[in-house]
C-alpha cells in the first residue's frame, strides 16, 4: 500500500536500529513516554521493543481516549440510553468501557437500550434528522483529534435548526494531561519516576500543531518529539530524542512533518473556540481530576448540551483498589507489575481502564507482548 | 364412476409473493413450497421420495458429521449469498476431517414476510452449489416465524462424509517442529461482507472466498496421508483458528507476517477501520499443519489445485507450555497473535 508500506519497511527500521545501538550511552537510561494510545498500539503491535536497545523503556502514557474516561460518565451515558430512551450514537470502543454494577454500552442494548455505533459524528447528526420524534444524543470522546468533528455536528444541527440532537460532551485536552504527570509528585521528586523524555502525540498534534508542547522543552527541560504512528516513525522519534538526550538538549522537534506543522490547523482550532470552552476540571480514569483538561460546550450552544438537557450530575466512581491503573499510566508500574493483569483483568473482562481498549498499555501488552513475560521468568 | 377432479392450486408468486405463516404450517402451501421450490431445485432421488428423511447406504470407513448455522448479514454479497455459504461451510467442516462429503441437510428458518424472489434466489445458489460440489441435499425441513422474530432467512446445514483410512487430521496432533500452510489470501470474505453493511460507506471490488475444499483436501490426503491437522480459518480468522490449534495440541507458533498473503484491498480496508487481516473471516481458504518431511509436497499440491493457487508455508510449530501464537512482524519485532477480545471494532484514531 502505497504511502504505508514505506513507513514499515523491516530493511530501513534495521537500519535504524542499528544507528540507536550505535548511539545510545549504556551507562545511562533512556526513559521515554509515548503519550498517543496510538504510538501504544504501533509499539506493541510491530514488536518495537525488540529492536531497541536494553536501556531504552518505553512507558506508555494515558493517550487513550477511551481508557481515560471516567466510570461515572459512562454511566450517565448508559442511564440516558436506558432510563431516558433516548438514541445514542458512540464511536464503536466506547461499547466496551465496563460502567458500574457490571454495565457496558453493549449490555446496556442486550437490556434494550438503543445504542447505535457512528464512524463519524455527522453520522449522529443525520441519526437526528432520520428520527426526529426521538431524543439522539451523540457521545463524544476524544483529544483534540476528535473535537472539531464534535463542534462540526453541533454547528450543523444548529444550522438545521433540530431539537432533537445534544452532544454528552467528553472532550479532553492533551498538554493538560502531559503538565498534570510531569506535575505529579512521583516526577517532580527527582529519581522517584524516571521521565526523560516524551514522543508527541500524531494526529492530536495536525490540529494543535507543535507549538503547545515548547512549555515542556522549556519549562520541565523535557525533549519531545512529535512522531507518526507508524512504526518507523516511532523508531525515528526514539533516535532524535536519544540524539537530544545524549547532547544535553530539550527541544520539541518534529518527526511528523508530512502532517504537523507549528500552528497546527487553524481552522478547525477557531471551530473548536466558537462552541467549546474549558472545563475547571475533570475526572480522568486513572488520573483523577485534572485542572482545565477538558472541554465543555458554550452557554450560546446550550440548547445542544445533553447535560443541560437531561441535568446530568456525574458521579465519581473508583476503580478497583487493586487497579493500578493510575500508577501505569504515570509510568510508576508496568501492566506486568499489577496483581490484577491476565488474571482476572484481561481483555474480556476488563477492571480498569488500562485494559479496555487496544490502545491501552496492559491491553496492548496483553495482546502482543505477553509472551516476553514468560521468557523473563523462564530466565536467559 | 368418475374421477374427481384434479386439486387445483395456483403456481407460487415467486415474483412479488411473500413467505407468509402458512408456508411453515403443514398445510398445502407449505407442501406446495416444497415441491415448487425445494425439490425443483435440489433434484435429487432421495427427496424425490419425500419422506421425512434420506436413506442411504454407508460406505466403509469412519463416518463424519458437521453442523452449521448460518445467519450473514446481508444476505447477498459480491461473490456469494446465504445460500452457496451454507453448503460450502459445512461441507469444510465435513473435509478437515480429512472426508469426503456425501449428503448434506438443511433447514430454514424464515421470517414471515421474506420476499419469495430472495428466497428462490438463495436456493438456487444452494442448488448450484451442492451441485458443482458433487455432494447433494437428501432432506431438509422449513419453519416459518413471525416478523420480527429472525432475520429474513437462517439456513443450518448439516453433512455428513467418510475419512480414508490411515487419515486422521487432528486439531490436537500439531507437533513441534510442523510447518503451518495457508491456501490463499486471507480477510477477503469478511471485508467483503464489511464493505456492504451499509454504515461504512465505502466500496471494494472485493469478493468473498467462499468456496468449497473437499477436492483440495482430498488431493492433499492423497499427497500427505499422515496431515496433521486441517482447518478453515473461518470466524476470528487465522489468529483464532491458530489459537485454538495451540491449546487442543499444547504447542506455541511462530509465523512470519511477511510470508502471510493477504491482498492490498484487504489491507487498505483493514488499515481504515483499524482492524487486522489474521481477525477477519475467510471462507474458503485453508490450514494445514504437517511434519516438515510433508511440507513441500502439500505446498506443491496445493498450488496446483485452483483454490490453492498463491499457498505458502507461513510458519512452524514449537514447543511452549504457553501455547502463545507468535509472530515475526514484517518490521522485525516480535508480538502475540491473540484471539479477538470481544466482538470486532473498529478503533477511533
Amino acid at each position: 500500500m502505497k504511502y504505508i508500506d514505506e513507513f514499515r519497511d523491516g530493511g530501513v527500521a534495521r537500519a535504524v536500529a542499528a544507528t540507536i545501538a550505535r548511539e545510545v550511552d549504556p551507562t545511562r537510561r533512556y526513559h521515554l513516554m509515548e503519550f498517543c494510545g496510538g504510538h501504544t498500539h504501533a509499539i506493541s503491535r510491530y514488536g518495537i521493543a525488540d529492536l531497541l536497545p536494553k536501556n531504552i523503556r518505553l512507558i506508555h502514557g494515558p493517550g487513550c481516549p477511551v481508557c481515560v474516561l471516567p466510570i461515572g460518565r459512562v454511566d450517565d451515558a448508559i442511564a440516558l440510553a436506558l432510563n431516558q430512551k433516548v438514541i445514542l450514537a458512540t464511536y464503536a470502543d466506547c461499547l466496551r468501557v465496563p460502567a458500574s454494577k457490571g454495565l457496558s454500552l453493549m449490555k446496556a442494548r442486550a437490556q434494550g437500550a438503543d445504542v447505535r455505533m457512528v464512524y463519524s459524528s455527522a453520522d449522529a447528526v443525520k441519526l437526528a434528522q432520520d428520527n426526529p420524534d426521538r431524543q439522539v444524543v451523540f457521545f463524544a470522546i476524544g483529544f483534540e483529534t476528535t473535537t472539531p468533528p464534535t463542534a462540526v455536528a453541533i454547528l450543523e444541527a444548529q444550522r438545521l435548526g433540530l431539537a432533537n440532537f445534544t452532544v454528552f460532551c467528553n472532550h479532553v485536552l492533551t498538554p493538560a494531561a502531559i503538565a498534570h504527570i510531569l506535575e505529579s509528585p512521583e516526577v517532580r521528586e527527582h529519581g522517584t519516576v524516571p521521565l526523560d523524555a516524551f514522543i508527541g502525540p500524531a494526529h492530536v498534534s495536525v490540529v494543535i500543531g507543535s507549538q503547545p508542547y515548547e512549555h515542556f522543552a522549556t519549562e520541565y527541560r523535557k525533549p519531545v518529539v512529535i512522531a507518526g504512528f507508524e512504526p518507523l516513525d516511532v523508531m525515528q522519534a526514539v533516535l532524535m530524542l536519544v540524539r537530544q538526550l545524549n547532547e544535553g538538549r530539550a527541544e520539541v522537534e518534529n518527526e511528523f512533518t508530512r502532517a504537523v506543522t507549528p500552528q497546527g490547523n487553524l481552522k478547525a482550532q477557531a471551530l473548536v473556540a466558537q462552541v467549546f470552552e474549558l472545563r475547571k476540571s475533570f475526572e480522568w480514569r486513572g488520573l483523577r481530576a485534572v485542572p482545565y483538561s477538558a472541554l465543555r460546550i458554550k452557554d450560546a450552544l446550550r440548547g445542544f448540551d445533553a447535560e443541560v438537557r437531561f441535568g446530568i450530575e456525574t458521579k465519581s466512581v473508583a476503580d478497583n483498589k487493586a487497579c493500578e491503573c493510575g500508577a501505569i499510566l504515570r509510568g510508576l508500574k508496568r501492566p506486568q507489575d499489577c496483581k490484577l493483569f491476565a488474571t482476572v483483568c484481561t481483555p474480556e473482562n476488563p477492571m480498569g481502564s488500562c485494559m479496555v481498549s487496544s490502545e491501552g498499555a496492559c491491553a496492548a501488552h496483553y495482546t502482543y507482548g505477553r509472551f516476553r513475560d514468560a521468557e523473563a521468568e523462564a530466565g536467559p | 364412476m368418475k374421477p374427481l377432479r384434479p386439486g387445483s392450486m395456483r403456481p407460487i408468486d415467486f415474483t412479488s409473493g411473500r413467505v407468509d405463516l402458512t408456508h411453515g404450517s403443514g398445510g398445502r402451501s407449505m407442501a406446495q413450497l416444497i415441491e415448487e421450490l425445494f425439490i425443483a431445485n435440489f433434484d435429487n432421488e432421495y427427496l424425490r421420495q419425500q419422506n421425512d428423511q434420506a436413506v442411504f447406504e454407508v460406505p466403509k470407513g469412519r463416518l463424519v458429521m458437521a453442523t452449521d448455522a448460518h445467519v450473514v448479514s446481508p444476505l447477498f454479497f459480491p461473490g456469494g449469498d446465504i445460500g452457496c455459504l451454507s453448503v460450502h461451510g459445512t461441507i469444510n467442516d465435513v473435509a478437515t476431517a480429512g472426508a469426503r462429503p456425501l449428503y448434506l441437510a438443511a433447514s430454514f428458518v424464515l421470517e414471515e414476510g421474506f420476499p419469495l424472489a430472495d428466497l428462490r434466489r438463495i436456493v438456487r445458489s444452494m442448488a448450484k452449489a451442492s451441485m458443482e460440489a458433487g455432494v447433494p441435499i437428501v432432506t431438509g425441513d422449513t419453519k416459518v416465524v413471525e416478523q420480527g422474530k429472525g432475520d429474513g432467512v437462517f439456513i443450518t446445514t448439516t453433512g455428513v462424509g467418510v475419512v480414508p483410512e490411515g487419515v486422521s487430521p487432528s486439531g490436537d496432533r500439531a507437533r513441534p517442529g510442523d510447518r503451518i500452510l495457508c491456501s490463499g489470501s486471507i480477510g477477503d470474505h469478511g471485508v467483503a461482507i464489511m464493505a456492504q453493511r451499509e454504515s461504512l460507506g465505502f466500496s471494494t471490488t472485493l469478493e468473498s472466498d467462499t468456496a468449497a475444499l473437499h477436492t483440495l483436501v482430498e488431493r492433499l490426503v492423497k499427497v500427505a496421508p499422515d496431515v496433521h491437522v486441517l482447518r478453515d480459518p473461518t470466524r476470528g480468522g487465522v489468529a483464532a483458528t491458530l489459537n485454538e490449534i495451540a491449546r487442543q495440541s499444547k504447542v506455541g507458533m511462530l509465523i512470519r507476517e511477511a510470508a502471510i498473503p493477504v491482498r492490498q484491498e484487504v489491507k487498505a480496508a483493514c488499515e481504515f477501520l483499524g482492524l487486522d487481516p489474521l481477525n477477519v473471516a475467510n471462507e474458503g481458504k485453508l490450514l494445514v499443519l504437517c511434519a516438515p518431511a510433508d511440507a513441500d509436497a502439500l505446498l506443491v499440491a496445493m498450488k496446483e489445485h485452483p483454490l490453492g493457487r498463491q499457498a505458502a508455508v507461513i510458519g512452524a510449530v514449537h514447543e511452549d507450555p504457553n501455547c502463545f501464537v507468535q509472530m515475526e512482524t514484517v518490521f522485525g519485532g516480535k508480538r502475540i497473535v491473540d484471539w479477538l477480545a470481544g466482538e470486532q471494532l473498529p478503533r477511533i484514531c
